[in-house]
């Protein structure tokens, strides 16, 4: 097996440093710079050692895969192509995840969806891909508009799942990303979710890392399983393939690597609350009333807590980082004192409320909304006016609600 | 390179399987004059498989294998069906992801090798039925082809869906009667040998498996020819023995009457100039090494005379 020495104090091609990754996020100094969410993916992707993109335009991430193109062009990406459809491109992905490739892709909405029977796979074959999903909406007829129904599936591959509220989140989880997905514990795909347009479409401040430091390169050989490109041993894997056994071993086996698939989700907790100092953030835990969102739904229950300050009720905040591992400790025991759990989402099931509804007790305290979809926006003022119906105060009507 | 990549450290070196140290001391690694006639002297790259008794697909394996050019540096991409059942027993590594998507796979592959290994050469080689090349995964078939990827396809064609039972597949023959396809299949079967030319591939061949030395040909060639110009395309007829009602005997005559001149799997090739002018210039050189030993060998033969 080939020996990797340790990179960081070295130059790559583009005479950028291989820095040890927490000086890099944590100490080293950063740049207030003024962006759009889709070239903050640029610049995240720009430090972040990718050896492989690939990429396929669908609206709201189609600017992001093709500034990461600029990068190639540039000579800060291995390689990168152009795929001929999702489901063909993340199968690219891990064809080059197989290869030992560090690899960053990004999609959106019904392309999440046509890629779907990917995932699972991503996660079974322990690849560590980055995914972006600018999230937009899958249903018929036909939206580009935000919406973030496909978390709800991608929830469910064994993939990790983060979901970011800004730029300045996604700038970070881009970097730190690799560095949990990457660990040997874990060695899971990552999908860093972000609410389309709303952070792919706005510029704001982003304060960046040093344009010469870029993460180490990736390690192929530590990881839970083979690297396919016969540097190790190529071992005879079963005597009998599993596919077609209708046997207790069979299943055992199957039920077994799930099972460890799953488990590995858990063991990222670790690595993503050193990093990220947590998988929740709160704010007045102590308030009888607590909203509890993710992405975009976080900003603007911010402004509506701010509205109700004004008006004498005190609203407290979690804002969940991670939706896979699922923060349901650290949810249980933020919202311990709450009497009334306000969920808004940006899609029509309100997936949200209900993981958090099977996760504390006295789950009644939930209120499942606002919702709102199809590319609607969340105007504060209906978070606000939400909890004040609910604690039973006069709610003016407002231009549109009747 | 050698067999030092699979070396067993030697106080472990009796706790490991039978079959490996056979692959340690057997095998032919490293040889770059290995071919098909190495299967019965040497250790063959694959242990077992769970095929048919009979299976011409088993045969096409071990021929497949036995000829590889760059084993120790070829990594195989299979899809969902018979030749899943096999992979697992294969000594090269090899990627089973899902069903149709291995030109995908291995596009993402090779590409990976190239940045990661860029002074070294890492064969890929896909390998997968024909439901996987011609339906389910025909776009990334054709895809891998436009994009000039630079690795081979091999395409086991067996005219229907063997693994799931025998359904109608787009390289079954127009008139066969199978399930989905209860009246006869309505439609002639899939030209994608002339596709896969008109797509880029720089070597096609359309063959059976029945000659062992012509498998090795064409398994050498699309190899060596992917690996410095562009995709090439394999078609090989490995006729399930099963589905068409023969017994495990009868493989072999099978697939010598569908090569007979007018029949559908009479050998069939394509070759690009760029591909011809590698292979003339290979042909050459293996001249010149025969030549060589013939001269080595003489002037031993006079010294010790």
């Amino acid at each position: 097996m080939a020996t990797q020495a340790s990179f960081i104090g070295q130059k790559n091609k583009k005479d950028q440093v291989y820095t040890d990754p927490w000086k890099m996020m944590f100490e080293a100094e950063r740049t207030p710079s003024f962006f759009t969410g889709s070239e903050v993916i640029k610049e995240a992707v720009r430090r972040a050692s990718c050896d492989m993109m690939v990429a396929y335009p669908i609206t709201p991430q189609s600017e992001a895969a093709a500034l990461c193109g600029e990068l190639f062009a540039e000579g800060y990406i291995g390689d990168y192509f152009r795929g001929e459809s999702e489901f063909a491109v993340m199968s690219q992905c891990a064809g080059a995840a197989f290869g030992g490739a560090r690899v960053f892709t990004t999609t959106a909405g019904p392309g999440t969806m046509r890629a779907m029977e990917n995932f699972p796979m991503w996660a079974g074959a322990r690849l560590p891909i980055q995914m972006i999903v600018t999230c937009r909406g899958i249903n018929s007829p036909l939206s580009i508009q935000p919406d973030t129904l496909e978390i709800a599936y991608l929830m469910n591959t064994g993939m990790l799942v983060w979901h970011a509220e800004t730029a300045q989140d996604f700038y970070d989880w881009i970097l730190m990303g690799y560095m949990v997905s990457e660990e040997p514990d874990v060695h899971l795909p990552l999908a860093l979710c972000c609410d389309g347009f709303f952070v792919t479409h706005t510029k704001d401040m982003v304060d960046l890392t040093p344009t010469e430091m870029c993460l180490p390169p990736y390690d192929p050989y530590r990881s839970p399983v083979p690297c396919m490109d016969m540097e190790c041993p190529p071992v005879r894997m079963m005597r009998d393939p599993f596919v077609m056994k209708s046997n207790y071993i069979s299943y055992a086996t199957h039920a077994s690597w799930q099972q460890e698939v799953w488990a590995a989700v858990e063991r990222s907790r670790k690595h993503t609350i050193r990093w990220m100092n947590g998988l929740i953030e709160t704010e007045n835990t102590d308030a009888d009333v607590i909203v509890v969102a993710s992405g975009t739904a976080v900003s603007q229950s911010r402004e509506a807590i701010a509205l109700l300050e004004d008006e004498g009720v005190k609203v407290g905040l979690v804002k969940v980082k991670t939706l896979r591992p699922w923060p349901g400790e650290e949810i249980r025991e933020a919202t311990k004192n709450a009497k009334h759990i306000i969920i808004p989402e940006f899609n029509v099931t309100g997936w949200m409320a209900r993981e958090v509804s099977a996760t504390i007790p006295n789950n009644e305290r939930v209120h499942a909304g606002p919702h709102v979809c199809g590319g609607m926006t969340m105007p504060p003022e209906i978070i606000a006016a939400e909890i004040k119906t609910l604690l039973g105060m006069k709610v003016p009507a407002m231009a549109g609600r009747g | 390179m050698s067999k030092e990549r699979i070396k067993i450290a030697e106080e472990l070196y009796d706790i490991m399987p039978a079959e490996y140290q056979d692959l340690v001391k057997r095998a032919t690694y490293g040889n770059e004059q290995r071919g098909w006639k190495d299967i019965g002297n040497a250790k063959e790259l694959i242990e077992e498989h769970s095929l048919c008794a009979g299976c011409p697909e088993s045969m096409a394996f071990r021929y497949i294998l036995a000829s590889l050019p760059n084993p120790e540096d070829t990594v195989m991409v299979g899809s969902t069906g018979c030749t899943s059942l096999v992979f697992p027993h294969v000594a090269v590594h090899n990627i089973h992801s899902l069903f149709g998507n291995q030109n995908a796979i291995a596009s993402g592959l090779k590409r990976a090798l190239s940045v990661r290994f860029p002074d070294r050469v890492k064969d890929v080689v896909v390998l997968a039925g024909d439901g996987a090349t011609v339906d389910i995964g025909l776009d990334m078939t054709l895809q891998a082809w436009f994009r000039q990827e630079k690795f081979t396809t091999i395409c086991f064609d067996n005219e229907l869906y063997a693994n799931t039972g025998g359904q109608e597949s787009g390289l079954m023959q127009k008139g066969f009667v199978a399930k989905m396809a209860p009246v006869g299949k309505s439609f002639e079967k899939v030209r994608l040998p002339e596709i896969a030319r008109e797509s880029g591939c720089h070597y096609v061949v359309n063959c059976t498996v029945s000659k062992p030395n012509l498998v090795e040909k064409v398994i050498k060639n699309a190899i060596n020819v992917a690996r410095e110009i562009g995709p090439t395309y394999l078609q090989m007829y490995t006729p399930c023995i099963l589905e068409i009602g023969k017994n495990s005997m009868e493989g072999l005559q099978e697939m010598r009457d569908s090569e007979k001149p007018s029949e559908r799997f009479a050998y069939k090739e394509f070759v690009s100039e760029p591909a011809k002018e590698l292979l003339a210039e290979m042909a050459a050189k293996e001249k010149e090494r025969k030549a060589e030993a013939k001269r080595q060998l003489a002037s031993q033969t006079v010294a010790v005379g």
